[in-house]
């Protein structure tokens, strides 16, 4: 294997595993402002306890984010050397207002999020809470506006071989970045309402019937109604912007080969696009439906992969797949939804054991969709890491592959064994609870003391081995 | 003529790595310290004594490197190139540092060795790394056409190693000294008694480096060597003797208690301004300057916004934090 194939892989793995936790960290934070909001207008004990639960699985993702988000500040020189001078004006400082923002968030509001509540009136830690939420989104908002442009690149110049921001608004404001970062935050709260409701489902099928688990699952579905529909819009918006602005990639995500005047467009369901046959193989296909789709007419046209030299086509076997993934959960999601608000008449929801279980299989299908959602946007820019400017064979690191496969070799075995151990601590706090009554033993702590917001998994008391076994 | 942009983010940059040489240093100087307590109690004690304070340390390398993309994308990329296998092995010690330090109050008595090990392992493998990529960086790059035009190991020389052992003592010390402020009793004692020889030790490495780098780096001897710099820089070697000789008076001195370590800081810091002076301007040494490795003034003032108004907010954070945490940790004090 040569060092592009490697440094892809390196990348591919090293971010797949960081961005389950900022995904969970941003719903997170969102479900816990909403928590505590209810629990200051109603009174209800319930929101309380809840927000006293999550608050620690909360910690521990945010804690993996940070620590699995310094490889990736460091992959970008060490395998992609090229990209990072080339691109590295305008994707330079995106990264470093998300870091800035990041550690603002650490020293100051996140430390009255964690410890404060007994410390601060009920309005200053709101007022935190919403804060931190808030400051998700906002390191979110650096992220995909750095990875928008690299998808639809404007606001700059090129000078002696190497990108200049020329106005900042416009390469951060990029066409794809609005549809992007909504689609992305509408996938994390989808992702953790689905994790919360998968939670809620495996307490209630052992038998674990109390309020808390209930409101959990209740909000949970709430959620996933107006979410898992909502993204269905969004990302079809998503797509029409993709259609326009890197059409080579929508033509690779629907096998699309070739055009036949004046006849429409199918929606091929289900097929193999073989890349050197140039054709998608045991196709199952509706006529016309893709121009219904992505023209919104009987039979307009889309660009096809043979449009395009072969130098300059995604993957299509690859994107074609992933992306039915994404949607064929996606509408499993809304079935979902669609289950629960009718077992909500006579609270079936609660007990009915066949749903339960659908609820707790579908727990890890936000995370597994939002995975498969990025892989078909990076594999479908390429071949090209910066679109139309700089192809990702030209951004590798001119180093050879070996010290691409050793470090890959060492970041397999460390990210299994250290995030394998923070997952499994993950999943065993929310298996722990929540109880009644879990906020009377609130978590202290601050800047000076033993427990402090830059170790957000010290907010997390519980025992690494006997966490399962509590409550 | 505006600010001078590259100036200004090389001083962030530089201030970044100090603060985090100083901080880091002495929590991975914990670690360090590790295999010579075996005692359960004591090893909770010094780890007691940076929980408060060990993560938002690391605050600084992420700034750093996020902050060296920003600014100097260049050497960025010709530093990470040529130092690829060094600090991707110290990455992945700092991983297994951080996530020792979390797991080992959640675990059970009977793993607990376990996350020791990987406390100790981690700390070990980063300090060296970095004392050997810096040992790297002062012998120089090679770079053609502003790219990293060396192999996979040409950072691998007797010197390197060399001063990946010397900041093995460096942090080392400064591990122990802090724990002389922090403790008290017989833990306190002891640490004093391995401060003195760690201070040795590193004299005799910083003797070694002063005389070894001018005489084979002709550029750095010509920097130091020549007048008026010989009086200006001058002071640097003296306040060096002088600060030891303080130094080692006062583990001495059992009453004492912060003296140690603010003088382990301040030879750090002198440490740090003697690179500076034989390195300064270049940010990848011997031939890219600051100015030929800054990226577009609109990319260095755009950051520059955020850098000004959140460095100086991280900072008082920090203070504070410190400053509530002030005074020893006994055992008993723990809280997991």
């Amino acid at each position: 294997m040569d060092a592009l194939l490697l440094a892809r892989i390196q990348f591919g793995f090293t971010i797949s595993f960081h961005i389950v936790f900022p995904a969970l960290t941003i719903g997170l934070a969102s479900y816990l402002a909403v928590l505590e909001s209810l629990w200051l207008r109603t009174r209800r004990q319930v929101y309380l306890d809840l927000y006293h639960f999550w608050i620690r699985p909360f910690a521990v993702a945010f804690g993996m984010g940070v620590v699995s988000g310094i490889v990736m500040a460091y992959q970008f020189g060490t395998n992609w050397s090229e990209f990072s001078r080339f691109a590295g004006g305008v994707t330079g400082p995106l990264l470093a207002y998300e870091v800035l923002t990041a550690f603002f968030l650490e020293a100051g509001f996140l430390g009255v999020m964690l410890f404060g509540m007994q410390r601060v009136g009920p309005a200053l830690h709101w007022l935190s809470t919403v804060a931190v939420a808030l400051g998700t989104l906002i390191s979110a908002t650096w992220i995909l506006a750095s990875n928008s442009w690299m998808h639809t690149p404007q606001g700059y110049a090129i000078v002696d071989g190497r990108v200049v921001p020329v106005d900042w608004l416009a390469v951060i404001w990029n066409p794809s970045f609005p549809y992007r970062l909504t689609h992305m935050v509408i996938a994390a709260f989808i992702a953790t309402a689905l994790v919360v409701g998968g939670g809620a489902a495996w307490h209630l099928l052992r038998g674990r019937d109390n309020e808390p688990v209930r409101v959990m699952l209740s909000m949970a579905l709430w959620m996933l109604l107006a979410a898992a529909p909502l993204q269905a819009l969004v990302g079809d918006a998503h797509g029409l912007n993709t259609l326009e602005h890197q059409p080579a990639k929508l033509a690779a995500i629907e096998g699309h080969w070739q055009n036949h005047p004046g006849e429409g467009v199918p929606l091929i369901l289900f097929g193999w696009p073989d890349m050197q046959a140039e054709t998608t193989r045991w196709k199952l296909e509706i006529p016309r439906a893709g121009s219904l789709l992505l023209t919104r007419s009987w039979d307009g046209q889309i660009p096809a992969l043979k449009d395009f030299a072969p130098a300059d086509r995604p993957n299509s076997a690859v994107v074609f797949w992933t992306f039915r993934a994404m949607v064929g959960l996606g509408f499993l999601m809304i079935a979902l939804a669609l289950a629960g608000l009718a077992l909500r008449r006579g609270a079936r929801l609660y007990r009915t054991r066949w749903f339960l279980r659908f609820m707790l299989l579908m727990g890890p299908s936000g995370l597994v969709a939002l995975l498969a959602g990025w892989l078909t946007t990076e594999i479908g820019r390429q071949p090209w890491i910066v679109h139309g400017l700089m192809r990702t064979a030209d951004a590798v690191s001119p180093i050879g592959a070996a010290p691409v496969a050793f470090s890959l070799a060492m970041f397999v075995v460390v990210y299994f064994f250290v995030f394998g151990a923070g997952s499994v601590y993950l999943l065993r706090l929310v298996a722990r609870g929540p109880a009644v009554a879990e906020s009377r033993e609130p978590v202290s702590g601050g800047p000076g003391q033993p427990r402090t917001p830059a170790r957000p998994l010290s907010a997390a008391p519980q025992a690494l081995s006997a966490a399962a076994g509590e409550g | 003529m505006g600010i001078d942009l590259p100036l200004l983010w090389a001083v962030i940059i530089l201030f970044g790595v100090m603060m985090y040489v100083v901080m880091d240093g002495f929590d991975l100087g914990i670690g360090l310290m590790f295999p010579f307590f075996h005692a359960t109690a004591d090893r909770d004690v010094m780890m007691n004594t940076v929980a408060p304070v060990w993560d938002g340390n690391e605050t600084w390398l992420v700034l750093g490197g996020a902050g060296l993309l920003a600014a100097f994308p260049l050497a960025y990329s010709v530093v990470l190139n040529a130092f690829y296998l060094p600090l991707t092995l110290m990455l992945v010690g700092l991983i297994f540092r951080g996530v020792a330090f979390e797991f080992r109050f959640k675990a059970s008595p009977d793993r607990r060795w376990l996350w020791d090990r990987a406390f100790i392992g981690g700390s070990l493998v980063a300090t060296f790394f970095q004392g050997v990529t810096l040992g790297g960086f002062i012998e120089g790059v090679a770079v053609r056409n502003g790219r990293y035009a060396g192999g996979a190991l040409d950072w691998l020389s007797a010197f390197s190693v060399f001063t990946g052992l010397g900041l093995i003592a460096a942090y080392a010390l400064l591990g122990s000294t802090w724990l002389v402020m922090k403790t008290d009793g017989s833990l306190q004692l002891r640490m004093r008694a391995l401060a003195r020889k760690l201070a040795w030790l590193l004299l005799l490495f910083i003797g070694a480096i002063s005389v070894f780098t001018p005489l084979a780096h002709e550029r750095i001897a010509e920097r130091w060597f020549t007048w008026p710099n010989l009086l200006w820089f001058s002071p640097v070697p003296l306040l060096v003797l002088v600060s030891m000789r303080q130094l080692l008076s006062s583990l001495r001195d059992d009453d004492s208690h912060v003296a140690p370590f603010l003088l382990t800081l301040a030879l750090v810091f002198l440490g740090y301004s003697g690179l500076g002076i034989s390195l300064w301007p270049n940010i990848v040494p011997p031939d890219i300057s600051i100015r030929e490795a800054a990226g577009p003034p609109q990319s260095l003032g755009f950051t520059l916004v955020g850098a000004l108004l959140i460095i100086p907010m991280i900072l008082m954070y920090t203070a504070w934090g410190y400053w509530v945490f002030r005074g020893k940790v006994r055992a008993g004090d723990g809280y997991h």
